[in-house]
Formats: C-alpha cells, structure tokens, sequence
C-alpha cells in the first residue's frame, strides 16, 4: 500500500515522484524501463526562452532538474543576453547519457521512492476514486493518489512515411489499454502528434563547411545552489547549416509520401514546432531554414539536426539530408519520425492538477497535452506536492500567473485547453517582467518553504540574500556621487557623458548607460555577481516594475471575485449558449479565470458577475 | 431570461408612422394577444402582417406587423414591431394596449442594453446607438449610424492590427532569438514603426474633433459690457432660426439659453449672466466666473459699441481671449464710429436694423469651424468621449514607447508600452482576443526545432 503511485518516469515522473517522496509519502514510481528514466527522446537540451525560466522556478521551488542539469551539460548559453532582464533565459546543451543517470541516482538516493518496472494498464477507481493500479500481467498495487505521467506511451504510434508502427520512442513497449479504460471512466481522450529529427554518425559529417556554435564565455548554473561543474572552455560546440534549394526540391517533389501530408496522421502536431515539409510549405517564399547539429552525448556519437524534423519515408530522408552542406556523405543513425499519442483534455483538470471526474487522480506532462521536458517537470512537480495535500488535507499549492511560468502553464491548459501540444513562450505570460530567471528564488522558494518543500538552509540562503539587497539599495540611495576630478576622469575612461549634478547612486543606476560594474568602481560593493544583478535590474527598471505590478492587482482583484462551485450555469438564462457550455464544462474558480475563457465575451461576463451579486451577494 | 419590454422608437413628434417596438420572449405570444389578422403564433420569422390593433373589440389602428424570431433580430430576442400610423394619440393607444397584456415599458436604452449584453453589438456600436437614439440633427444621426455600422470599429481594428503585427514581431524575436526568419525589431527600426501607429492615432483624434462638433455642438458665450447690445443680438440669432428654447443643463455645468443649428451642427448660446452681471457684483467674483464662462465656450462673440471709445474694461476683456477663439461683433454700425480697435481679424459689424449683420456673423463661424467641410466628409469619426479618451491613452503610451526608445530602454521592455496600447484599444471595442496574438506570431513566422 503506497501513498503515491506515480506512473512514467519520465521528466513529469521524476519530479512528482520526488517531491512526493520528500514530502513524506510512501511513494512508488512505475516505469516500463529503469534505464529509460529522465529519458530524452527529442532534443539534446535543457532550457531555452522561457523553458529556463521554468527550470529555474522548479529548482527553487525543491525540484530536481536544475541540479541535475547543472550536472550533465556539455555547453550552456544565456539566451537573450542583449535584450532585457525579463527575456532572459538559459539553455543547456544536456547529456543524454549522463542525465538521466544523474536523474536515477538522485531519484535511488530518496528517502521514502520506490522504484520498479512494469506496464501500468488501468487504473483501479472504486466511486470515482482512484484506489490503486494494475500492471499488464495482472498485478495489482494500491495507492491513495496516482499520478499519471505516461509522456507519448499511451497508444503511440511511430511514424515514418506510410510505416506506422505502435510503440514509444525507441521503440519501446506502449501502454495499449490505459487511455480505453480512462475513456470508460469518462474522461476525454484527444490524440496529438510531435515529431523529432533524424541523428547522424559524427564521423561521417563535414564539420568544415559549417558555422560554429559556442557557449558562454561566462560561468552559469540553473540551480540556486550549486556551483558551476564545467570549464568554460571544455563546453562544446554545435554547429549551424542551412536548407538548401534542392532540400526544397526533394521535399515539394516527395509531399505526398510524408505521413503528416500523406494522410497518415490524425494527431495534431504543435504549429511552433513544424516539420521541416511543413515550414517549406507554409513559407514557400523562404529560399532556406537553418538547421543545428547538435552532439547527443558525450559517449556515443550520434549529433541531433535540430529543425529537421520530418515524417518522409527513410529513403527521401536520406536524399534530404544529402542535399545539406557538410553532411553530403552523412550517414543517418536514427531516422526522423512523427509520434501520435494519446492525451486527456486538459480541461478536465483542476488548477491543482487532480482529475475533476475521478478524485486522488492527477495527472502531468504529455498527457495534459504539453510538449517538452521542462513543461512537464515543472507540472509533475506541483502535481507531487498537490497529491501530499490532497492526502493530509492541505490546500493545494496552486501558483498564481504573476508567480510563475508553472502558473501560467497550469492556469492556460485548465482554463483554454489545446488543441496542439502546448510550448511555453514568453508572450504567453503578461507578466514576463515579474517572472524573470534571475529571481525565481525571490518569488518562490518562500512559497516551497511553506509547502514544506525547501528545507531551512534553503530558506535562510534566500532570507540573506534578501536582506543583501535591501542593504546595496539602501548604501546606493544614501551615497551620493562625489564629482572630483578623479570620478570625473573615470566616467571619461568609460566614454560616458559626466554627470552636471552630483545625484545618488540609486539615481545614478537608472540610467541606460550606467551599470552595476561601472557603480562598483565608484563604489566597493562586496557581494555576489546575481545579488548586484538583481539590484541592477530592480532599480533600473523600478517603473516598468511598477507598472506591471498595478496591471497584476487589476487580474487579482478579478481573481478574487470566486465562483461557487456549485454554481449552475443553466440557470443563468442571458449567458450565451457557447459561455454556459465552456463554463459549465471548465468550472473556472473565480471571474477572472473565467475572463480568459475563449468563447467567453465581455457582455457574459457582465451577465455572470451581475448574477453572482444578485445571488450571492459577492 | 429577460422579461417582455415595448417602446416607442421611433421619434416623438409628426412622423408618416410610429413604430412599437416590443422585444422578449413573449412579443409575438403578447401581440398576437391584441393583433387580428393571421395568427402571430404561427407565421414565419421575418415577415410582415396587415391587420387592426384591438382593444376589447375595438379597433384601435390599422397597422403593419413585422415579425422578427430571435436570435437574428436587434436585441437577439424575438421581437414585433407594430407600425402605426403616427399621430401622437394613435400611438399612445396602441402602446397602452401592448402594455395591458402585461409587457413592461423598456427604460431608455434598454433594447441596446439587451443587444450588447446577448453578445450582438460591441461597445462602440451600444454607444452609437444610445447616440443615435438621442440625435438631433442630420448630421449626429449620420455619424451615430456610420458607428452602428461599425466603421469606426474597424478603422480601430485596423490599428490594432498593426500594433499586434510589432508586437509578434517582437515576440518571436524573444521567444526565437537564434533564429533569424523573423526581422529584428531594434531600438533603430523600431520608431518609424511606432511613428506609423502614432500617425494613425492622431488623424483618430484628428478627426474626432468633428464627431465631438457634431454630437455636442459649439458652446457659444457672448460677452461684452453692459448696453452693448449682447441681449438684442442673441435674440436676434435665436429668433430667426426658431430657436430650440431649452431648460436642460447641457453635459457641462453651464445653462444654456438656446441652440440655433448651423449647417446641421447645434450652437449652444451658454448663459452669460455672470458676465452681465461683472460691474454690479465684487469684482473678484464676476471675474472669476467670466473666466470660468470663457474657458468652456468653444467660441467667444465679444460684442462691441462701433459708437464708443474703447474702455479699459472692454481691454480687460479682450486681453483674456488672447487664447481663445472669438469672433468681435461691432454693433451699431448704423452709428458714427467712434471706435478705436486696431484689430483686423474676426470682425464683423452689424446692427439691430438689418438681418446683415447676424448672416456675416453666421458665415465667419462656418469658415471658423469649417463647417462646410464637415457636411461633405464621411462622418466615419470616433465621437464617444469614452473612446476619444482611450485613444488619448493609446497614444500616450505610444509617445512613451518612443520616449524609451531614446533612452536605450530594451526592446522587450518597450513591448510593454505597446502591450499596453494593444490593450487599450481593445477595451474600445470590449472584445476580448486572448490567443490573437500567438495566431500572429505563427502564421507570420516560420519557427521550431
């Protein structure tokens, strides 16, 4: 009898099992295959815009795939580092030998997880509660909550051209039964399809005719609290090609014989991750793409061609990936493919990530319709700390759009839905500014620490670092800058205009051109690097800050207008039809999740609230 | 669901017919009530009857009945409309008979309400309506109906189509930064872009001088010191054009005397009794309120005895609408001129003898206004002040967006400014595009791994 069963151990899996099992609840994950945990079937990358963000929020939230990103890189980068403080964002050129065994490590090394392998088939539910799981050889084990994380096993289909063959990546056995039998519990079942590129044998590539790709020259960690593992210069380097007019060629010439243009696939594929027929056919007026090789690991030699993923049949592949610069003699290792699976509607889901039909059921990652590792991590996350307080009775942790990535995520997918697998994007969050990489610990690790999730050490690093940068603001607004010929001849080493009054430091920083390393010369100031960012970035932009945080209290105060849960749509006789079946079939807990309904029009939502005040006096 | 409202909507007053108009879910169950001719209950949507309106067995019109079933109609409920054949007696029978069978009287404005809260018109258009209802003249029903029409929604939409368009841009910048399919917005070629906007926003504001013309016409103050001749002349102006005598308050604090209408646009002769009363009272309070007179009048007549000598007061005056657009009326050209005025613009003479004097006085507030032109534009103009504000604050947050882009302020964090003007315009046409932006960002770009 487990507190916790967590079913698939991929990136979703790992974290909820984890955070379950440091919570306190006998947990156990299923996995079809141990050596297949913290698997990274697609690209060779941890982070990305907004990805990192989200990586960094799991990290201070308790999560593991900072610390073991920081673990298994070969190459990191700051995206973004010529734009604005809230674009920022890391990305990790990841092991795809070495982080999943670091996963597997950290996951062995947890107090209270266990792990086996088995084929998880159906669910046991006894009055729309879950009890427990039955494995494919009949197997039965009890549990209090189950977490289902089954990524693209459920009924995937392996496409490539006309080929179709069932199964997961690699390969692997599927998971025939499960989403039939969560249909017959009543939840709804919608298929989607992704696609990963195909792989090349090193040797066999001409790296001589393309463009490098490096990391920073400058030392970066995901996690709050670990140290950089890597030297700068031992990163690795990717490389850049482009489409050439005979790829588009053999591509318009080969249309018909794709799975996706074929008509081989029902799923439907994610519009910001297209295959390459799709891009050359949606923008047939560009004369190429660009492409990026990618090492895989740094124990096999196998190189990923990032934005290549296709569903031609294995012998167009070849052709394609001929006509590219430098891999004219390449040889393809692993073939690119499409994958259909099956997935639930994510509007069946409440905010906390249980199931709203079948009680103690959550679910997380692929199967809520979500694309990518970090997207999945982080819901597995808030869906293993939901499963312990929906069992001690707690009130569930459930992060506000202003909070974080995470919360946007979770908020869009209960409240929209998708119809194609969901990316994050910074355009998805209106309060990007808030949500930033460089204070994540700032906005959450409080939050963990209340959830039980942060330890005190943890928390105590954050209240110092807190207190560090009050103080740097409080020396920069009480000094002011002396104008004495030796600052005066410094601002002139800097080739920047001096200043005709002597201002404050604080004021100093805000303009565009100072920074925090020209203050450190007026001024010692003996703190860490990502403390003076942080101080740089608060004040120099104080009033967009502001700004955003008048537009958050405008959501909030629509955000605490609640709708009762009770409340029957039917009986609000003015909604338009299209308003009451959305609300009725996503219950939104307050006005303002009921606002970014689609299909839900500015005169339903006057019609609500004026009902919501007449009958509840709100 | 909403009850059964009825009203008359047409205009009040001589008409060729009146039209009831009754809406809700019993219209056509209410009217059948009271209607013989062919069975309300059965016929088709759509469609327009012949009969008599009767009140217990008596005939109380003829009428044309059209039946309209939901949810293809004004309000999207069904609705009746009864034509009657005008006269105010008819009519007042034929609603009381409608309102026997147990329909409520809607409140002005309800229909409107009713088609915006079932989701029918946008805001805009619910405004324009309220417009249209309350216009006076040609012209405010013209441009009331130009926005019922929505074409002042889509020369917003149009703008916002542009902003959303920067916006992507700029997204797929952040979210794509490696790749290099979209343009890169920078601080150098991002303000001929916010230009355009800026541009487009201020001919919107431009034109809706005219809108506001049209719908709240000039306020008109006519000063001058006592015995000038300011009562005769006003009158004058307000006889000769039978004159709308009003005690309503306007939209502002100020009483007007009466409006006269100008090539359709209404001048409102606003109350100068403060000023009349300036030598009479302290002098610090009859300043003080001319001041205040002065500063809503959109236009100042200051009239002047052609037989005088120039006072100190009439300096007084003069001095104060240095700013102001006035037109100086010398009266009692009849009389030797003994007046000094070294002023050429804006004057006219006249005399209470001859109608010469008022129609060169007419004719130079035309060329002021322009009013000629505005009875030949297209009247497609932004008019509502809740819009004409809006876009106030469009435009402001684009100026800032421009003032950052001067300041080196990153483009991502300038994204905010046009968010927010985005933002705005959108709250103009009270619709909601949540997912119009990333349906921008991918149908224009070509992204992914």
């Amino acid at each position: 009898m487990y507190d916790v069963i967590v079913v698939g151990g991929g990136h979703a899996g790992c974290e909820a099992s984890h955070i379950a099992a440091v919570l306190g609840c006998k947990t156990l994950l299923v996995t079809a295959n141990i050596n297949n945990i913290a698997d990274m079937p697609c690209n060779p990358s941890i982070g990305g815009t907004a990805k990192g963000i989200i990586v960094r929020e799991i990290d201070a939230l308790g999560g593991l795939m900072g610390i073991i990103a920081d673990k298994s890189h070969f190459q990191i980068k700051m995206l973004n580092n010529g734009k604005g403080p809230a674009v920022r964002s890391l990305r990790a050129q990841a092991d795809k030998i070495t982080y999943p065994k670091n996963m597997l490590k950290a996951l062995q090394n947890t107090k209270n997880l266990t792990i086996i392998e088995g084929m998880v088939e159906d669910l046991i539910v006894e009055n729309n509660q879950v009890k427990g799981v039955v494995l494919a050889n009949g197997e039965k084990i009890s549990g209090l909550a189950v977490i289902l994380t089954t990524g693209t096993y459920l009924k995937g289909n392996i496409l490539i051209g006309s080929e179709n063959n069932p199964g997961g990546p690699h390969g692997e056995a599927r998971s025939n039964h499960l989403s039939d039998n969560l249909k017959k519990l009543g939840l709804t079942i919608q298929r989607l399809k992704t696609g990963t590129p195909p792989r090349i044998k090193k040797d066999s590539i001409d790296f001589s005719k393309m463009q490098e790709e490096t990391g920073d020259q400058k030392y970066y960690t995901f996690s709050f609290d670990t140290e950089p593992l890597y030297q700068i210069n031992d990163q690795q380097k990717c490389f850049l090609i482009y489409t050439t007019k005979k790829t588009h060629e053999i591509i318009k010439a080969n249309l018909s014989k794709s799975a996706m243009y074929g008509g081989y696939v029902t799923g439907v594929g994610p519009r910001y991750c297209p295959s390459i027929e799709d891009k050359i056919v949606r923008f047939a007026d560009k004369e190429r793409h660009q492409l990026f090789l990618e090492p895989e690991s740094l124990y096999y030699d196998e190189w990923y061609l990032q934005g290549f993923s296709t569903s031609m049949p294995k012998d167009v592949q070849e052709q394609m990936v001929h006509s590219l610069p430098g891999l004219e003699n390449a040889l393809i290792t692993k073939y690119a493919y499409a994958i259909e699976y099956d997935a639930i509607d994510p509007l069946q889901m409440k905010p906390s990530l249980e199931n709203k039909i079948i009680e103690n059921l959550f679910t997380a990652g692929q199967i809520n319709g979500t694309s990518g590792y970090e997207e999945a991590a982080g819901q597995g996350l808030i869906a293993g700390i939901n499963a312990h307080h929906k069992l001690k009775n707690m009130d569930p942790l459930i992060l506000k759009r202003n909070e974080a990535y995470i919360g946007v995520l979770i908020d869009d997918l209960v409240t929209k839905g998708t119809a194609e697998p969901y990316r994050m994007l910074t355009s998805r969050a209106e309060f990007r500014l808030l949500l930033r990489h460089d204070n994540a610990d700032l906005r959450l690790r409080k939050i963990g620490y209340d959830h039980g999730t942060i330890d005190e050490t943890r928390y105590q690093k954050l209240i110092t670092k807190i207190k560090a940068i009050n103080t740097i603001k409080d020396i920069l607004k009480n000094t002011n800058l002396s104008l004495n010929p030796s600052t005066k001849e410094l601002f002139k080493n800097h080739n920047l205009e001096v200043p005709n009054s002597s201002v404050s430091l604080y004021l100093l920083l805000k303009r565009p051109e100072i920074t925090m390393d020209f203050l450190q010369e007026l001024i010692p100031l003996d703190y860490p690097a990502a403390i003076l960012e942080e101080v740089e970035i608060e004040v120099k932009y104080e009033g967009y800050i502001a700004k955003a945080y008048k537009e958050v209290e405008k959501m909030l105060k629509l955000e605490e207008k609640l709708i009762p849960e009770d409340i029957d749509y039917n009986a609000i006789l003015n909604l338009a039809s299209e308003a009451k079946q959305k609300l009725a079939k996503i219950r939104p807990q307050s006005l303002g999740q009921a606002a970014r309904i689609s299909g839900v029009n500015p005169s339903d939502l006057s019609i609500l609230s004026v009902y919501l005040k007449k009958k509840y006096h709100k | 669901m909403f009850d059964t409202i009825c009203a008359i909507s047409t205009a009040r007053g001589l008409g060729a017919i009146s039209i009831i108009r009754v809406s809700g879910p019993q219209a056509i169950s209410k009217v059948a009530q009271i209607f013989q001719g062919q069975n309300l209950n059965e016929v088709a949507s759509h469609t327009i009857h012949y009969g008599h309106i009767i009140n217990k067995n008596e005939i109380v019109d003829e009428v044309l009945v059209s039946v309209l079933k939901a949810p293809k109609t004004y309000t999207m409920e069904d609705i009746v409309e009864i034509n009657t054949h005008g006269g105010i007696a008819s009519t007042k029978k034929v609603l009381e008979t409608v309102l026997e069978t147990g329909v409520r009287l809607a409140e002005p404005g309800e229909f409107t309400k009713r088609a915006f809260l079932n989701g029918r018109i946008d805001l805009t258009r619910a405004e324009a309506v309220e417009n249209l209802i309350t216009s006076e003249t040609d012209l405010e029903r013209k441009l009331a109906l130009n926005t019922v029409d929505g074409k002042v929604s889509q020369k917003i939409k149009k703008v916002r189509d542009i902003i959303v368009n920067l916006m992507a841009n700029i997204e797929v910048n952040i979210d794509y930064p490696e790749y290099e399919d979209a343009l890169v917005i920078t601080l150098d070629n991002l303000p001929p872009k916010l230009t355009e906007i800026k541009t487009e926003l201020e001919s919107l504001l431009e034109e809706s001088k005219i809108g506001t013309l049209i719908n709240q016409g000039i306020k008109v103050a006519i000063i001058g010191r006592p015995n000038v001749g300011k009562s005769s002349l006003l009158n004058a102006l307000l006889k000769e054009n039978k004159a709308i005598v009003t005690d309503i308050a306007g939209t502002t604090r100020d009483t007007v005397e009466g409006e006269i209408e100008l090539k359709g646009i209404r001048l409102k002769f606003i109350d100068t009794a403060g000023i009349r009363k300036t030598t009479d009272l302290v002098e610090k309070i009859g300043v003080d309120k001319s001041l205040s007179i002065l500063e809503n009048a959109d236009l100042v007549i200051l009239v002047l005895n052609n037989n005088e000598k120039l006072t100190a007061e009439d300096e007084e005056l003069i001095a104060k609408l240095k700013n102001k657009t006035y037109i100086t009326y010398i009266n009692k050209n009849d009389l030797p001129s003994k007046l000094d005025l070294n002023q050429k613009d804006n004057v006219v003479y006249g005399n209470t003898t001859t109608p010469d004097g008022i129609e060169s006085l007419k004719n130079k507030i035309i060329e002021l206004f322009d009013l000629e032109a505005i009875n030949t534009s297209n009247l497609e103009v932004v008019s509502s002040t809740r819009v004409i504000n809006l876009i106030k604050e469009t435009l402001e947050s684009i100026n800032n967006a421009l003032a950052n882009v001067s300041k080196s302020i990153p483009v991502d964090m300038i994204a905010i400014d046009i968010k927010q003007a985005w933002d705005l315009l959108g709250e103009i046409t009270g619709e909601s595009y949540q997912d119009e932006l990333l349906d921008t960002l991918f149908s224009k770009f070509c992204l992914g791994k």
